[in-house]
């Protein structure tokens, strides 16, 4: 409780709390004419939709043209069953949601595998299916729809008009927004932001994306099916025509003119919709006489100038004006999470045997060798194109062996995905930095302990959560400090460096509590110092009992750092020892200077 | 002496927070080779992709004397500027024959045939595979076709993004003879190459990149006897 | 079922199945070369249907205004986007090609329509007054953000259908027309009868596939429009405008659309809005193709012909139900048989 007033008293939960005050006295006002009332209703109703969209497009990078058969789902349901079985709205609520799940989940299941736009273009064809066969079937009326929906009923007190639904609408509308904005800022929410960042990254780290998505798109299908459910119960009646592709249509543009990535901007965009639709029904028929019809097209216009004039979305505009969001309270005391305990020094810990990498006849890497043992730094070095970071791919599973055998901590892990091998504890970072720019330092961090904590969707939306979100965030805080990040930690990751982002990614990398981190190319596009700066956490990390494996370029820098060398050329192992014995390897240093053209 | 080729000055990209070139002037004269060393992501390729008009960027390009900056990419191309990038980037799907014409896009037809002419005279290989597809082509082949392709839009300047990323010895002492070749016919030559020792020896003058600055300029024997450059671009680290 | 219901029935779905594979060919073309998934596809077959049918009664079709709408918009979009570097050659060539281009095609029209031209001719009126469109809407739309991300140029792209539906309306009004076939001729076959019109629809899509096959394999240009689909930097690299590659796809998919509408129009009555369904089910070849193979696509077209065909013959009411669940299956077999395709751009 205390926490929730403290949160509450931050300035910009404030202004939301207090303009949900204001919202709640408008229709009290016996001023307010009904119309006003009505249509804050209907605002209401969209913006339960888009909120999911928002999470959907422009949290998660998806993108739905079938939102609005979700709410058809929701609609019919209800109607169905108030009408012909006499069942209480509030029980069909339950019965709404789960028809809509079952849909979702099903449709969800086969297109988020594949790649963003097969998602969008299945919803299109799917959705008109549903709209034909909502508008064919006898039991739900046909083209004419079901009537007599009762209206819902509160302690026998019945909501039969504009001003009294107007509360239960917004209390959905209220309820959305808060589970939403608590979902986005879990760990959940964490992977469902990572899934922007592109797919590799978030599995590098134990995302489950392609279920990540399910869920995001479920979630998003469910919000819509309430409004469905609502709709019903505020016009008493249904037809086909409000949940057509036209309005599935209208909810993506409440979303685009909204923005992304806030859960207020879905309210602000359904609101400039909607009044802008009230709009063009008042003045254009004034401006451009009766007969036409230009609303369609006015918002066709606009839809396409917003999206290239400002992507993002018209909510920044708003966004300015607001104070900042205050810094998340790291709990320092928070119990530490478990420590996976580390191998025996010396043991080892990674071991290729044989492996070989062919594209399409062309072998890229040829009968490879290496291990790492538990305790030491293993550079894989070569010239550009040599294989090494095909062979770095081979090992965390990114890419699959043509032939060899990868063994970890004295298992077998090839043929097994990224996120498994993860899971047994090894991390890496990228040679193209892969963090979410505009997501903190302490974000993107925690992504790394996705697979220490436990919290699904529903503990999150309802703040189950605290506790472990508490020591995940108190890990991601240390390990920042470990790696030296301290004074960044708040920033938003895409005003770093390069070098601190190469940081970053091994704090993230830390934060996973491996056994083992893979580098790819840490040092590249590093000034002196910062690779003086790098160096000197590495052996830090080493002398904490870490293994390390990197790929490097730069054999200046490998050769102070590390134990053992493997070189490769044209795919092969040419040469591997201690940095003594590769400097003075006469084929190492003809594959480094090159043929003597 | 007449004016540079190609005259960059104060050149500065940036994308994303990545890979950033900050402020670089160079020069090419007219049918000489000059070579952009330095490490991995220290903003070689980005210049080049930049003077190419592929990324935008602030600062001034001339070319041939002709203030580049705001032309597209293809109108570069007419005035005579080719790139053969890092990734070759050629039509896979289609036969070398077809790639090279395709590389000659802007020229006209009879001009064409005899370009065409030209390069398989240089790349007799390519001649041999003229109905072969491109992406069936060795990694060697693949090079030498990309470098084909960009020989037939006639260029005035060549630039090269590590001609010889990946390929066997052998190869890349064919690829740097070429290259040679190709300044004898008057091809002003961009090359960025990890094989500094290689490229410095081809070379009439060099500049030293590191994080998005050019810290080193000068001839390239002079370079190549520099021992700092000596130091951390042809040797071993401390030798 | 009897044979020669069989024989209808396949009959039936092979000549939709033609017009389906037309615009199935168009959206790979234009999502190859542009990676614009161009749900607009359909509204250009609804103009050209409606175009043709205007032009057998003789008057001016709508589309004429249509187009002098989007010439505009095109010319002071490119005004808009490219003011810094105007110079007279290009505002010049901007001009005659987005203003004057329309005057005369306006113009012609306003002189042709009266005369009531024989459909042969009324057809290639009809393609004459749609084909600028296709590239004027892609200066319009889709040039200035041409780099965005696919997902991005989708929706753009169904705000384009929002405003070209709504164009028809205002244009066409909600009445729907039929043109006049291109030949009274039947030709009987077995049980069978063939009408000029069913005919005119296998020639017309042979031909266009031979003519588009032809295209981009023989001369140099259609190879480069190849080229781009292949590889996009690739093809920059070499001097392919990738500006002229798009106008030249938008342009090509404009002229296919409006042919099946053309093919369509006195088959079936086409109303302002008919065309986003019909483009729909080329939609539904086109990612059994993968949104990358025209053979596959054209197939696929045929097929999702034929099924839409016994569809309406067993459960009328639900043929668009069942034409449009066909895309389940699909995505189930693609997403199974490609697994990830991710990390696009």
């Amino acid at each position: 409780m205390a926490d929730l007033l403290k949160n509450m008293m931050n300035p910009r939960s404030m202004i939301f709390w207090l303009a949900a005050v204001a919202l709640a006295v408008v229709p009290l006002i016996p001023a307010v004419p009904v119309y006003w009332v009505t249509l804050l209703d209907n605002i209401g109703l969209a913006a339960l939709v888009v909120i999911g969209l928002v999470l959907l497009t422009g949290v998660g990078g998806m993108t739905s043209f079938g939102q609005a058969t979700f709410c058809g789902f929701g609609a019919y349901a209800t109607a169905l069953l108030t009408t012909q079985y006499g069942v209480s709205p509030w029980l069909t609520l339950f019965v709404a949601l789960a028809v809509t799940l079952a849909v979702a989940l099903a449709l969800g299941f086969i297109t988020v595998r594949l790649s963003g736009h097969y998602l969008p273009l299945g919803t299109i064809a799917w959705g008109i299916a549903i709209y034909y066969l909502f508008g064919k079937l006898e039991i739900l009326g046909r083209n004419d729809g079901i009537t007599g929906i009762p209206p819902l009923s509160v302690a026998g007190y019945q909501l039969s008009d504009s001003r009294s639904v107007f509360y239960v609408i917004w209390a959905f509308v209220l309820a959305a927004c808060v589970a939403t904005s608590n979902l986005l800022d879990s760990r959940m929410g964490r992977a469902i932001r990572a899934l922007r960042g592109g797919t590799r990254a978030a599995e590098a780290f134990g995302v489950d994306t392609a279920r990540v998505k399910l869920i995001v798109f479920v979630y998003a299908a469910l919000l819509a099916s309430v409004s469905g459910w609502l709709y019903a119960h505020v016009q008493r009646a249904v037809t086909p025509t409000p949940f057509g592709i036209n309005a599935s249509i209208e909810y993506l543009f409440m979303a685009v003119a909204g923005g992304t990535g806030h859960v207020v901007a879905a309210i602000f965009g359904s609101t400039l919709v909607i009044l802008l639709k009230e709009a063009l029904q008042r003045i254009l028929p004034v401006l451009l006489g009766h007969t036409a019809n230009w609303e369609p097209v006015v918002f066709g216009a606009v839809l396409v100038l917003i999206l290239q004039k400002w992507p993002g979305g018209l909510w920044m505009f708003v966004e300015r004006l607001l104070p900042q969001s205050l810094a998340p309270k790291i709990t320092a005391d928070a119990a530490p999470l478990p420590v996976r305990s580390l191998p025996a020094r010396g043991s080892n810990l990674l071991s290729l045997e044989r492996v070989r990498k062919a594209f399409q006849g062309l072998v890229a890497v040829n009968d490879v060798d290496l291990s790492v043992r538990s305790g030491d730094i293993v550079a894989l070095i070569g010239p550009n194109g040599a294989g090494k970071s095909t062979t770095f791919n081979l090992a965390s599973g990114l890419l699959p062996l043509t032939a060899g055998t990868v063994s970890f901590d004295g298992v077998r892990i090839d043929g097994e995905a990224p996120r498994r091998i993860a899971a047994r504890g090894m991390a890496r970072t990228f040679q193209h930095v892969k963090v979410l720019p505009d997501m903190s330092v302490l974000d993107n961090v925690a992504l790394g302990a996705h697979l220490r904590g436990k919290a699904g969707v529903l503990s999150a939306t309802f703040r189950l959560d605290r506790a472990e979100e508490a020591r995940i965030m108190a890990d991601a805080a240390r390990q920042i400090e470990r790696v030296g990040l301290k004074d960044q930690m708040l920033l938003q990751a895409g005003s770093l460096a390069l070098g601190q982002l190469r940081i970053l990614e091994i704090a993230r990398a830390l934060c996973l509590d491996p056994q083992l981190l893979l580098l790819d190319e840490p040092a590249a596009g590093l000034r002196h110092f910062e690779k003086q700066q790098l160096a000197r956490l590495l052996s830090q990390l080493r002398d904490e009992g870490m293994s390390i494996l990197l790929v490097e370029h730069d054999m200046g820098f490998v050769m102070g750092l590390t134990d053992h060398i493997v070189v490769l050329d044209f795919g092969m192992r040419i040469a591997a020892g201690s940095p003594e014995e590769i400097r003075a390897n006469p084929a190492v240093i003809e594959a480094y200077l090159g043929a003597s053209a | 002496m007449s004016a540079p080729l190609l005259d960059v000055r104060d050149l500065k990209v940036a994308y994303g927070k990545v890979e950033a070139v900050n402020g670089v002037s160079l020069n090419v004269p007219r049918g000489e080779i000059v070579t952009v060393i330095g490490a991995n992501g220290a903003g070689k390729t980005t210049l080049l992709n930049a003077v190419m008009g592929i990324l935008p960027s602030s600062g001034s390009i001339a070319f041939n004397g002709v203030a580049s900056e705001r032309r597209p990419v293809e109108q570069r191309v007419a005035d005579g500027l080719c790139l053969v990038p890092e990734r070759r980037e050629l039509f896979t799907t289609m036969p070398v024959e077809d790639n090279l014409l395709l590389g000659g896009f802007l020229r006209k037809p009879a001009d064409r045939a005899a370009r065409l002419e030209d390069v398989f005279a240089r790349f007799p290989r390519l001649k041999e595979r003229r109905q072969q597809i491109a992406g069936t082509l060795s990694g060697g082949e693949r090079q030498m076709l990309a470098m084909g392709r960009a020989l037939m839009s006639a260029p005035r300047l060549l630039m090269l993004d590590e001609p010889s990323l990946g390929l066997a010895p052998r190869i890349v002492a064919d690829i740097f003879s070429i290259i040679v070749a190709l300044r004898e016919a008057g091809v002003s030559i961009l090359l960025i190459e990890q094989n500094a020792r290689a490229a410095l020896r081809v070379a009439d003058h060099a500049y030293v990149m590191e994080l998005g600055v050019v810290t080193m300029s000068g001839k390239a024997s002079d370079l190549a006897a520099d021992p700092k450059v000596v130091e951390t671009y042809l040797g071993l680290g401390g030798h | 079922m009897d044979a020669t219901i069989l024989l209808f029935l396949i009959q039936d779905g092979i000549t939709n199945g033609a017009i389906y594979a037309l615009l199935g060919i168009a959206l790979v073309l234009v999502f190859t070369v542009t990676r614009v998934i161009f749900v607009p596809q359909g509204e250009f077959v609804a103009y050209g249907a409606l175009t043709l049918a205007m032009l057998d009664t003789g008057k001016v079709p709508g589309t004429v205004g249509l187009l002098l709408v989007f010439g505009v918009c095109a010319f002071l979009s490119q005004l808009w986007n490219g003011w810094r570097d105007i110079d007279l050659a290009r505002l010049g060539r901007d001009a005659a090609f987005n203003l004057l281009l329309p005057a005369a095609i306006a113009a012609m029209t306003f002189w042709l329509a009266p005369m009531k031209l024989p459909p042969w001719a009324s057809v290639a009126l009809t393609l004459v007054i749609i084909a600028p469109m296709g590239p004027y809407l892609y200066a319009i739309a889709f040039r200035p953000i041409a780099e965005a991300s696919v997902l991005t140029l989708f929706i753009v792209s169904i705000g384009v259908h929002l405003a070209m539906t709504g164009l028809g309306l205002v244009f066409f009004g909600a009445e729907g027309f039929r043109a006049r076939p291109l030949t009274d001729v039947t030709v009987p076959a077995g049980p069978l009868v063939f009408t000029g019109q069913t005919l005119s629809v296998y020639a017309v899509t042979l031909v266009s596939m031979l003519a588009l096959s032809f295209f981009f394999h023989k001369p140099l240009f259609g190879k480069a429009l190849r080229a781009t689909a292949v590889n996009r930097l690739g093809a920059r690299l070499v001097g392919i405008s990738a500006s002229l590659s798009g106008s030249i796809a938008f342009g090509l998919a404009a002229i296919l659309g409006a042919l099946s509408g053309a093919l369509i129009a006195p088959i079936a009555t086409v109303f302002y809005d008919s065309g986003f369904i019909i483009g729909l089910k080329g939609f539904i070849a086109a990612i059994i193709g993968s949104l990358a193979s025209y053979p596959l696509t054209a197939l696929a077209a045929i097929g999702v012909g034929l099924v839409e065909s016994f569809a309406s013959f067993h459960a009328s009411y639900l043929k668009e139900v069942i034409v449009f669940t066909l895309i389940i299956p699909v995505l189930i077999w693609l997403s199974f048989a490609h697994g990830h395709t991710d990390e696009e751009d």
